[in-house]
């Protein structure tokens, strides 16, 4: 590839638009597999008409959401009301770019030169995967607010509040990770996970369950689903918001709970790589492809999602934040600390 | 536990904020609208209103000949039909001094127990919704449409049974039905245990019950709960036992009562009642008397000039009708003692000083049906 | 007529509830000598006028004016800690008051009811009960609303089961069972006034 243009205009470009295609698509279908899953778990069948066991559902969906008339209730503050949608989207989509799905491939062959299948492998990705995707509060709390509706306030507020608190310890979670690795590159983290010869979530397994847990509540799932508590606040913050408007949030939420899965994978389940990558009798299992290898994991991540889902009651929201504050944060502290003197007394880290 | 730590009412400057919620609200069961005040999320005061249902039964009744009285009943509340139309026909039977075969009146306590069951059980359902538990609502559905396939087995209804009629049973029991119904006797304890598995020790599920919505024994008396909540509050005391009627002296069953008048206790009170409900139902199989379902009463009903008041123990307290009389083929009064009207009107004691998510709980633990609250 | 006469029963094969095994006949008796009337005629003196016994249930007349010495010394003394319900009678031309409203309680000790009954013109208040039992609230807020009668002492007398401002009563005896026009009809030109079934009158 010694064409420039080709190298840093053509490939990302078909890239962005192959990974964008992508997570729409299986945000898209993630709500498919959860209303099949859910109905598996509630006795009932869920979604089983629109192609071969209902498959083409969440087509028959995106299409009617696309043709619902596309409301505007009249006292709200316009401008904001309609960015809403739009802030918490793109932040979502965009954080995609730097998830390593898998390392770089030649597609069996097909390409002349191996190609990593992501956008980029910036040195900063993990905080630029936690900074990025915090903005789609803005998206969340502008939109409770813009709609001119109490119970949209609220859920924005608890949003907020909810967001806020849980985006501490899950920082705390990760840094554990940091230290283990020495890199906030996510490919360097892999790469930390091969040559330690485990996955990070054996030695982490504190850290990989705040992060988890704080995972669930930064997505708004159930438990942790107050922001749009069906029970008390009809619809949380996009009440107001219908059509095309609503569809923008809905996919938001799935797509974060695909990244949360992803980043899940990438920091604690090494990523692309089989299991136990070091134990050489195990080799047979390389015959499949490391990308099929990320999206087990991540597959595995989402099943719990829905399963909590089917499982759980909702928590109180005072209850969710002493969570938070009391017992996630000390915790995570903890075990930094902990993670940090064993990293140093087995010979300073790396 | 609601004194832990709560970020917006401890803001300096926070605002009260009124909210209205429902009579369009899927957590409020109906119509019912409760103006909430709040600060932050905690709730100052709340204050239900109630009407958005109101059909003016009572004032139909007036125009109705007494049978034709029975099918408005079962739309009071349209999830316990067979006990209004038990506490109805008793409120006549008794001001015209009718007798009715030991048959129709086991008929009568199986029935009612079934939609004892049914009851709780869409409470359970809806209950455990609002809380966010999604699950139990599928599986308690599954085991309330066996309990309708046999009243429309029975009946031909499954919702508004029309079942009974002054003077006994108008129909006896189908060929098979009483096995039909063994059987499902016999697979619901396991169900039960295993909703109970769901709910019971879930940790979430605890956290938001106990605690919430407390009411003392005297307080409950004193608002005059009935049903499952006087007995969450640990006051023994069941319209079955205390003023007994159709066979129910007859049955041995117990009455569970909670400790702390908590929803957590109203919960588990409710959920030994079905078992204490399929209890009675086994001996109802077992002992079912044989004979006519019908006794001799005229076509016409006439009852004599007086008033009477019969209550029953409905699955959600005490249900009871006030027949005045002139004399005529018609009620001159017929009034209904709703017990979920009665209920409901302890939610600001419930709910003060609880957080949104609370009301929810309180609304849910009450088990109200707004079919009867606004008649 | 013929059919009036009460029917025989079945012979019963099992033991039947004591109400039903003997049947209170439906006569209405004096009841000035039962037991529940007497303690509260002693608590209570000159508030009796009236007691009925009728298939089992005791109902006492009592003075109006004495109401509120009645409620206090039946929760109080007598231990009725529960109110059952709180309800009205409209007997339209009854020449003694056109009201009956009636109480009934309940003791949990021994399980004995009491129906509590006062005779009252339109437009006289009554005591109200809120002072004794927290539950007699809303069921005098409903009697306010379908019949009219006031209760003097209650915290928040308004409407209930119907919409503030609505005019009438509903449970009247003069209020017509059609409706009546309460201003809903907002499409003149597709229901003309006076037909269809918010046909105006009867209200008070």
């Amino acid at each position: 590839m010694t064409n420039p243009w080709v190298a840093f205009v053509l490939v990302p470009m078909i890239k962005i638009v192959v990974i964008l295609g992508t997570v729409v698509l299986a945000t898209a279908y993630m709500s498919f597999f959860e209303r099949r899953l859910v109905g598996f778990l509630q006795i009932r069948l869920g979604p089983n008409r629109v192609g071969w066991f209902g498959v083409l559902q969440p087509i028959a969906d995106a299409l009617k959401l696309f043709a619902k008339e596309d409301i505007v209730p009249s006292r709200v503050e316009k401008i904001v009301y309609l960015s809403g949608p739009v802030l918490i989207i793109v932040p979502s989509l965009v954080v995609f770019s730097v998830i390593p799905f898998g390392p770089p491939t030649t597609l069996f062959g097909l390409l002349p030169e191996p190609i990593a299948p992501f956008v980029t492998d910036i040195n900063i990705s993990v905080l630029f995967v936690m900074g990025v995707s915090s903005f789609g509060i803005y998206g969340i709390i502008l939109g409770g607010w813009a709609s001119n509706n109490k119970f949209s306030l609220m859920g924005g507020l608890r949003s907020a509040a909810q967001l806020i608190s849980y985006e501490v310890p899950m920082g705390f979670a990760v840094v554990a990770v940091l230290l283990m690795a020495g890199s906030l590159s996510l490919v360097d983290i892999i790469e930390a996970q091969r040559q330690a010869h485990v996955w990070f979530v054996f030695p982490g397994i504190v850290a990989f369950f705040i992060y988890f847990v704080c995972g669930i509540a930064e997505t708004n799932r159930n438990p942790f689903d107050l922001p749009e508590a069906e029970a008390e606040l009809v619809g949380g913050f996009h009440t107001e918001y219908s059509g095309m408007k609503f569809a923008f949030y809905f996919l938001a939420e799935y797509a974060n709970m695909i990244l949360i899965s992803s980043m899940a994978t990438v920091l604690f389940f090494g990523g692309w790589l089989r299991p136990f990558p070091s134990w050489g009798w195990l080799s047979f299992l390389d015959v499949v492809p490391p990308f099929l290898w990320f999206v087990a994991k991540v597959a595995g991540f989402l099943y719990c999602y829905i399963w909590f889902r089917g499982t759980f009651p909702r928590v109180r929201f005072d209850q969710l934040m002493a969570l938070g504050w009391k017992v996630f944060i000390p915790v995570s502290l903890a075990n930094l600390m902990v993670i940090g003197a064993v990293i140093v007394l087995l010979g300073g880290g790396r | 536990m609601s004194q832990d730590l709560y970020l917006l009412s401890s803001l300096p400057d926070s605002e009260e904020m009124e909210v209205s919620f429902g009579p369009q609200h899927p957590a409020t069961h109906g119509v019912l609208r409760v103006m909430v005040r709040l600060d932050g999320e905690r709730i100052l005061d709340a204050k239900p209103i109630i009407g958005y249902l109101h059909r003016g039964t009572e004032k139909l009744f007036e125009t109705m000949h007494f049978n034709g009285c029975i099918p408005h009943t079962d739309r009071l509340d349209y999830t316990t039909a067979a006990a209004n139309n038990q506490a109805f026909v008793g409120a006549v039977e008794r001001l015209m001094g009718v007798t009715i075969p030991p048959r129709a009146a086991w008929i009568r306590m199986m029935l009612a127990e079934m939609q004892r069951l049914a009851s709780h059980i869409i409470w359970l359902a809806t209950h455990a919704l609002d809380i966010g538990a999604m699950s139990p609502f599928f599986y308690t559905f599954q085991e309330r449409e066996s309990i309708l396939d046999l009243f429309e087995e029975y009946c031909g209804a499954r919702l508004t049974l029309n079942a009974m009629r002054v003077g006994g049973q108008p129909f006896d029991l189908p060929e098979g039905w009483l096995g039909r119904l063994r059987a499902f006797v016999d697979q619901l304890p396991a169900r039960i245990a295993e909703w109970e598995r769901l709910l019971t020790g879930n940790r979430i599920w605890k956290q938001r019950t106990v605690g919430v919505g407390v009411i003392s024994a005297a307080d409950a008396i004193n608002w005059g709960l009935t049903g499952p909540p006087l007995r969450g509050s640990g006051v023994r005391w069941d319209v079955r036992k205390a003023l007994p009627y159709d066979g129910y002296d007859e049955v041995e069953f117990e009455v569970p009562i909670g400790q702390n008048g908590d929803t957590y206790d109203r919960y588990l009170v409710r959920m030994e009642e079905m078992r204490q409900s399929l209890r009675i139902l086994r001996q109802c199989l077992d002992r079912l008397p044989d004979g006519p379902v019908m006794a001799k009463v005229p076509k016409v009903l006439k009852p004599p000039k007086g008033e009477v008041y019969h209550s029953v123990e409905g699955p959600k307290g005490e249900l009871g009708f006030y027949l005045v009389s002139d004399g005529s083929t018609q009620p001159y009064r017929l009034h209904v003692r709703p017990s979920s009207f009665i209920n409901l009107q302890s939610l600001p004691e419930l709910v003060r000083g609880g957080l949104v998510a609370d009301l929810v709980a309180i609304i849910g633990t009450l088990d109200i049906v707004l079919g009867e609250i606004d008649r | 007529m013929a059919e009036q006469e009460t029917p025989t029963p079945q012979a019963p094969a099992v033991a039947l509830p004591a109400w039903e095994a003997n049947p209170v006949t439906p006569d209405p008796r004096d009841a000035r000598q039962h037991a529940q009337v007497a303690e509260l005629a002693a608590a209570v003196p000159d508030a009796v006028l009236e007691a009925v016994d009728m298939a089992g249930q005791v109902t006492v007349l009592v003075v109006t004016e004495r109401l509120l010495e009645v409620f206090r010394a039946c929760r109080e003394q007598l231990g009725y800690g529960f109110l059952v319900d709180c309800t009205a009678v409209d007997w339209r031309d009854r020449p003694e008051g056109r009201f009956d409203v009636v109480w009934w309680l309940h003791r949990h000790a021994g399980e004995q009811r009491l129906r509590l009954k006062v005779r009252v013109a339109d437009g006289v208040e009554v005591p109200s009960a809120t002072t004794s039992w927290k539950t007699a609230n809303w069921m005098e807020r409903e009697v306010w609303d379908m019949f009219g009668i006031r209760f003097a002492g209650h915290p928040n007398l308004e409407r209930i089961l119907t919409w503030e401002g609505f005019t009438g009563h509903p449970l009247r005896k003069d209020f017509p069972v059609e409706g009546i026009d309460t201003g809903a009809a907002i499409y003149p030109d597709i229901y003309p006034p006076g037909g269809g079934p918010t046909k105006a009158g009867g209200a008070q």
